[in-house]
């Protein structure tokens, strides 16, 4: 980097820095604590409180709900070190991210590359601005690893397609303004070779939901059903039959933000907050010497994995990374905040057993602690991961 | 002694089986939770249970219970994980009949155990006070007042505290936290003034209570055991607590485990039995060998209870810390290879997954073990 441009990027970090003091709440400067917190976006949208509005309006109007998009979608416009200076100011300040999206963290990279311009003019904005929500209609009963054997069908008709069939574990399907959908429109093809990628409506006639209740007593996903759904041609994003290569783009940029998942390096040490039920000796170390000893290792591999994902962006940035890298940071992100969740709940000890109390917010541990068992699922389970790594990066003979 | 049941355990194994199976499979759980039940387990089948001498298999013959050991009382644990039972046996039967077997006198034994053996008495013991299991840390203070005791304090995790007839409450008569001199077990009707009990449920549906004893008067022959000097009798009682639970975990590990093995030979993906990929098969193979494992130690230890209960403590921390790691290895993998379907509520796999974490804090999780071998190997 040049003089001017290390100096340039010192000053956007110091405007930064002075406008996310005076723009973020303190409501705001902390993790969500339950998912009713956290601001989805979308047209039946509700805002839980007046600071995650305001800091939702604020961060929008500047394009910072997806910071590196081009300023013509909506977006930022930022280099991607300005971005990278933006993501570490918000962190040291705690700020968390104003909008949560299907659409930020996975539509909208798919249709950057591969949307036409109509498009990307007609998505991209209402993305960026929260005012369409997205699914991923990926997974069927009989498609889940196997996600390429899926059999939704979508038969020519005219203009449009009709499409029949059935999807499984749609994540907020029900809460969904619009859906991006694997669909098969070759049946006579290879599996991988007849698979089109297409965007709809959720209030098109013929899709309905059914929620699915998951461990944690909550239901963030759904059953979908399509009876004769008809949709414009032109939905179609990429080429027809090539659909699949749009949905494993899609799956690494979903396989880093899962990946990132959890709340990384902010807030308390999960050490100090392992104190206040377990206690601490005459020296001030963790009154129980294998849980502490579980807890530094678990912060080794945090702090190391936060290396490994800060130099992963940067690699793809430069065109250096694999692009099955994101696998990788999947499996082992995934894996690391299941043990997070794992210690918060011996840490927690009897307390984070309770289930149905005021004092426990209605069991805010255990239930937190039930679905990061998912992570390794979703997105593609870690075994999955494994076999694309050995596959894709190891190249090992029949993997 | 061999470590394989004899042919009265079997028997016994077989019973306890044929009833739990029959009456209480996983269903009777996800029924009492989502009905709300008032108590949270079925005292239908809980006088099932006395009739069949369950309920006192601990209690001595004279005082009408079957006289039988801990190994037994495993055998019965151990069905019960199988099916998540909520029951009043490890409270009552396991727990709450030994501190009585090895700490009441003659009047307290006779007032008491003949009525759990009969299934109408429901006893628990009151030990955990912060988050963790910590039984010398024990701090709620009796004071001498009169002709007897004040307690004051507060307990937590009391299992079966909701519904107990009769509390057994660990408190401090002398020294502080910490200490093993001065502490005292006193019986304690849950209706006398001051004791104040809160029902908790639980993340696995079974129910304990969090309990405040405000100047609770108790006479001086509710003191069980000795004054100042429980901590020998708690550590027994405690242990046979905890080869009881490691007991549950085996059963619940094992049940987990033939589940998820016939998922791996049922769901087809890549157009093959997902028991197909060697990534899988070698994850199930060593989770046998983990619960292998693990059954014989809790089975060592439950034999060395009935041996000698006050030398049993590192046989016993080896299966309580052993049943805690295979059970949650267990529930997980469970979870994990039944993909999108072990996150569902409508699949049994969730409900072993929380009633492993309520048994692995019981009685002292997985670390609190290991650092007591690690202690008692002196390092
Ligand atoms: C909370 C949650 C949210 C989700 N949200 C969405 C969503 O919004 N949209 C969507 O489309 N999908 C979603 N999914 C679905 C998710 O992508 C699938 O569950 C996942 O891909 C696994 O598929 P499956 O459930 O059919 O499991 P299966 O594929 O049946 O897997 C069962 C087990 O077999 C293993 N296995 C399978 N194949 C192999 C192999 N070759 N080698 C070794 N092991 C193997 C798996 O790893 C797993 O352990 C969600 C899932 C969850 C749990
Ligand atoms: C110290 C020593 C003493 C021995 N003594 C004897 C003896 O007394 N008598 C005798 O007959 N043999 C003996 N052996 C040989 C031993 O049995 C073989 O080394 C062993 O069976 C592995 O075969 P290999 O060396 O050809 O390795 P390979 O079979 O080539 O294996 C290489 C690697 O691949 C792995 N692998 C192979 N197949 C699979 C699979 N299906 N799935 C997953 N992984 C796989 C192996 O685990 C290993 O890590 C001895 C070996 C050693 C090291």
């Amino acid at each position: 980097m040049s003089d001017t441009e290390t100096a340039e990027l010192e000053t956007f970090r110091n405007e930064t820095r002075a406008w996310l003091e005076a723009n973020c709440p303190p409501e705001m400067r902390k993790p969500a604590t339950s998912d009713a917190d956290v601001f989805w976006g979308g047209r039946n949208a509700k805002f839980s409180s007046e600071p995650q509005r305001v800091w939702f309006e604020r961060m929008r109007d500047k394009g910072w709900t997806v910071p590196d998009w081009p300023k013509e979608y909506g977006g930022g416009g930022l280099s991607a070190a300005e971005h990278k200076v933006l993501r570490a100011e918000m962190a040291r300040i705690g700020a968390r991210p104003p909008l949560s999206s299907f659409g930020i963290w996975m539509l909208g990279p798919a249709l950057l590359k591969y949307g036409n311009d109509a498009q990307k003019k007609e998505h991209l904005p209402k993305i960026a601005a929260g005012e369409i929500r997205w699914c991923q209609g990926y997974s069927e009963p009989n498609a889940g690893s196997d996600l390429a054997s899926l059999q939704t069908r979508a038969e020519s008709d005219g203009d449009d397609f009709i499409i029949n069939g059935q999807k499984i574990w749609t994540s907020y399907a029900n809460y969904a303004d619009w859906i991006f959908c694997l669909v098969r429109t070759d049946s006579a093809a290879k599996k991988h070779d007849g698979i089109s990628f297409i965007l709809f409506d959720m209030t098109s006639k013929g899709v309905s939901t059914k929620p699915i209740l998951l461990i944690s007593g909550y239901s963030p996903f759904c059953e979908t059903f399509f009876d004769n759904v008809r949709v414009p041609k032109s939905h179609v994003v990429g080429t027809v039959n090539r659909g699949w290569d749009v949905a494993k783009y899609l799956l690494q940029h979903e396989r880093a933000m899962i990946s990132g998942m959890g709340e990384r390096g902010v807030g308390r040490p999960l050490g100090q907050i392992a104190a206040d039920t377990v206690g601490t000796d005459g020296q001030g170390r963790l009154d129980d010497v294998m849980l502490r000893g579980e807890i530094a290792r678990f912060d080794v591999d945090e702090a190391a994995l936060a290396a490994c994902a800060e130099r992963a962006v940067d690699l793809a940035k430069a065109g250096q990374a694999h692009p099955a890298f994101s696998s990788a940071m999947k499996y082992y992100g995934t894996e690391l905040n299941k043990r997070r969740h794992e210690i918060l709940m011996s840490a927690g000890g009897v307390d984070a057993l309770e289930w149905e109390s005021e004092r426990s917010g209605q069991g805010a541990k255990p239930r937190a602690w039930l679905r990061t068992k998912a992570n390794s699922i979703e997105g593609g389970t870690s075994e999955v991961m494994l076999g694309i790594v050995a596959k894709r990066i190891l190249d090992l003979p029949g993997a | 002694m061999a470590l394989v049941l004899t042919e009265e355990q079997s028997m016994l194994r077989d019973s306890a089986r044929g009833l739990i199976s029959d009456k209480a499979p996983v269903s009777h759980l996800r029924h009492l939770r989502d009905s709300k039940d008032r108590i949270g387990f079925s005292k239908e089948l809980w006088h099932a249970f006395a009739e069949m001498g369950f309920a006192g298999l601990l209690v001595p013959e004279e005082f009408g219970g079957s006289g039988l050991g801990y190994v037994e009382a495993g055998v019965v644990m151990e069905e019960i994980g199988r099916t998540l039972m909520p029951s009043p046996f490890l409270a009552t039967s396991v727990v709450a009949a030994s501190a009585l077997n090895h700490g009441g006198n003659a009047a307290q034994k006779s007032e008491y155990l003949p009525k759990i053996a009969s299934g109408s008495l429901l006893a628990t013991l009151a030990i955990d006070e912060g988050a963790k299991h910590r039984p010398l840390q024990t701090s709620l203070q009796a004071v001498r007042a009169g002709n007897g005791f004040k307690l004051s304090g507060a307990k937590a995790l009391v299992v079966d505290g909701h519904v107990a007839d009769l509390l057994i409450v660990a408190a401090r008569t002398a020294g502080s936290a910490g200490e093993r001199e001065g502490l005292t077990l006193f019986l304690v009707d849950p209706k006398t003034k001051g004791v104040a009990i809160e029902r908790t449920i639980m993340v696995d549906a079974h129910n304990a209570a969090r309990i405040e004893f405000a100047n609770v008067e108790v006479t001086a022959d509710s003191v069980l055991g000795e004054v100042d000097q429980a901590a020998f009798l708690l550590d027994g009682v405690l242990d046979i607590g905890r080869g009881a639970v490691a007991a549950e975990m085996v059963g619940l590990s094992e049940e987990v485990f033939n589940r998820t093995v016939e998922y791996l030979k049922s769901r087809k993906q890549f157009g093959k039995l997902i028991g197909e990929f060697q990534a899988l098969q070698h994850r199930a193979a060593e989770l046998y060998v983990d619960i292998e494992i693990t059954r014989a130690a809790t089975m060592k230890a439950l034999q060395a209870l009935d041996a000698d209960v006050a030398k049993a403590a590192a046989a016993v921390a080896v299966a309580k810390a052993r049943a805690g790691t295979t059970a949650t290895r267990a529930v997980q993998e469970g979870v994990q290879m039944h993909g999108g379907m072990g996150m569902t509520d409508q699949f049994d796999i969730g409900f072993f997954m929380k009633r492993a974490r309520v048994c692995e804090e019981l009685f002292g999780d997985a670390n609190y073990h290991t650092e007591q071998l690690a202690r008692a190997r002196g390092y």
